[in-house]
């Protein structure tokens, strides 16, 4: 995955950039929250955390289809690294079990390490990926596991008008 | 510096749990059964441990009290843990995620007639190639996902819900069913083991008597401990008997009690791995979910800060999210036949506790309660 183009030209060149934002920092501090886009969850396969890769409408003009799919197909892969059942989770179990669930005083669960990866990778892609392109996206444990919320940002400087425009306006901040 | 007090999550989230140590123990909201069972399940260990463990220890034993004390502490473990930990809620979806469901429910539901009572909010979905409704939660504003339920006593939604157990105090879920389960178990030994060495002791001192010619009655505590594990025997068995064969099945006594499963005509449980062990493994042996509510997180109160990065920071919840709001679910309850009468709101009611920074130029638009479905406003129309 390409990282986050540096200069003001190198982003303006990128196909669904038109807003300018440097980084997450400047994300919050020059653009307005437009709308927020939810991704369900996909329960085709029982109730394991997954959620579906289906390409919302909404963001059909700022990020690229595969960008979008990847980020969602990573996550599914790790919430079921996580609730994978086999030999490690028995030994956890069994282990704590028999500590009557002590030791989960001093050692982490599988789950919560995974989720900590999980927890680096959206930083990571919000910082290389989504962030350019207006987007944030929120961690999927602070809405219950329930949905990924992706939140659209605008330009302040684009006089309110919708996100679909075309214009390149890079106003210098 | 400024010194303020720190609000944590758990004393904002909505719902009827008591919450204790700061947020670290959550129960039920009636708590009186289970202070019965506490008080139930250390007498008799009490009695027992004063009264027939040093006779049998001296006359048959010393591992006799040694394994009492060993169940003793697992049973108490498996109790406090099953009481005190959160058994999976669902937190309720915050204003923007119950705005976008309501517009999908509009757009699959067309326009209704005024005066119409608008089709019941089900959504079907495919779970192992079965159809299995999901259904709206009008309290949480969520559609709950399968085998979730709405628990009215806590007022929460819990994931995997089996029931609410007054004897623990708190609704039973998915992340403490295999401490119930386990509590159940092992006080069903620690009864019939009590139990059984009540029987050997009184019969151990009669037949001394007997030989000696002594005259004695048998103490008190030793009948009044067989009567407590007497009627104990037969629930708590009785119950761990029933929850074993639902795992075996891979059922929650919700769906049992409903007959989600059962009848010819009904869907067959898309849950159930056909297999017996496989089902135990699932329920017993699967990892440790984690909890999703955040009670220690850190509420973010500062509302004219400026630099949120600081604000974020404090939080204890690593959040990407510059705009992160740990609102109070505040979005108007839409009446219709499930809704009490007493929650029928004004407009933008609730205590909107927004800790949004300024950045947001337009909040949660109120909502009209006469409404079939609230008017939401956008900035941004593609």
């Amino acid at each position: 995955m390409s990282s986050a183009p540096r200069t003001a030209t190198e982003r303006t060149k990128l196909p669904y950039c038109h807003e300018s934002f440097h980084n997450l920092q400047e994300l919050r501090h020059s653009a307005s929250l437009a709308n927020k886009v939810f991704i369900q969850r996909d329960y085709t396969d029982g109730t394991v955390c997954k959620f579906q890769t289906k390409f919302p409408s909404e963001l059909d003009s700022r990020i690229e289809r595969t960008l979008f799919e990847d980020t969602v197909k990573m996550l599914n892969n790790y919430y079921a690294e996580a609730e994978k059942i086999g030999g490690q989770s028995y030994i956890e179990g069994c282990l704590a079990c028999l500590t009557v669930y002590l030791v989960f005083l001093c050692i982490e669960t599988r789950y919560d390490k995974v989720l900590k990866k999980i927890s680096r990778y959206i930083q990571e892609q919000n910082e290389k990926v989504y962030a350019p392109r207006g987007l944030l996206i929120t961690d999927p444990i602070e809405r219950g596991m329930r949905v990924i919320e992706i939140s659209v940002y605008e330009d302040r400087g684009s006089s309110g008008s919708s996100s679909g425009s075309s214009t390149t306006s890079s106003s210098g901040r | 510096m400024i010194t303020r007090k720190v609000t944590r999550k758990w004393e904002k989230l909505p719902g009827k749990n008591t919450f204790c140590c700061d947020g670290r123990v959550m129960m039920g909201r009636q708590k009186g059964v289970f202070y019965l069972t506490l008080f139930l399940i250390v007498g008799t260990c009490s009695l027992f441990f004063a009264f027939e463990c040093p006779y049998l220890a001296v006359h048959l034993s010393p591992a006799i009290p040694v394994f009492a004390v060993l169940l003793f502490v697992f049973v108490m473990a498996m109790l406090l843990r099953t009481s005190f930990s959160d058994p999976g809620v669902l937190p309720r979806a915050l204003p923007e995620e119950a705005n976008f469901i309501e517009m999908e429910i509009e757009a699959a539901n067309g326009n209704v007639m005024a005066g119409q009572r608008p089709p019941p909010r089900i959504k079907n979905v495919q779970i192992n190639n079965q159809i299995v409704k999901l259904k709206y939660c009008y309290t949480c504003k969520i559609f709950r996902p399968p085998r979730a339920s709405h628990c009215s006593i806590c007022d929460n939604c819990v994931d995997r819900f089996d029931h609410h157990c007054p004897w623990v105090g708190n609704c039973v879920g998915k992340r403490n069913y295999r401490y119930f389960y386990l509590f159940t178990l092992s006080l069903s030994l620690l009864t019939i083991y009590i139990f059984a060495f009540n029987i050997v002791h009184v019969v151990l001192r009669e037949y001394r008597n007997i030989f000696e010619h002594v005259v004695s009655l048998t103490p008190h505590c030793t009948v009044l401990e067989v009567l407590v594990c007497f009627f104990t025997l037969w629930s708590v068995v009785g119950l761990t008997g029933f929850h074993t064969y639902l795992i075996s099945l891979n059922q929650t006594t919700n769906e049992d009690i409903k007959g989600s499963w059962s009848g010819k005509n009904r869907v067959q449980n898309p849950y159930s791995h056909k297999s017996i062990i496989k089902n135990c493994c699932e329920v017993l042996c699967s990892p440790t979910y984690p909890s999703v509510l955040d009670r220690r997180g850190v509420m973010l109160e500062d509302l004219s800060s400026p630099t949120p990065s600081d604000a974020s920071a404090a939080s204890t919840h690593q959040s990407s999210n510059p705009v992160s709001q740990t609102t109070k679910s505040s979005a108007p309850l839409i009446p219709n036949e499930h809704t009490p009468d007493e929650a029928k709101p004004g407009i933008g009611s609730g205590t909107q506790k927004s800790t949004s920074s300024p950045k947001e130029e337009k909040p949660p638009s109120p909502t009209s309660p006469n409404a079939v479905a609230p008017a939401v406003i956008k900035e941004s129309s593609h």
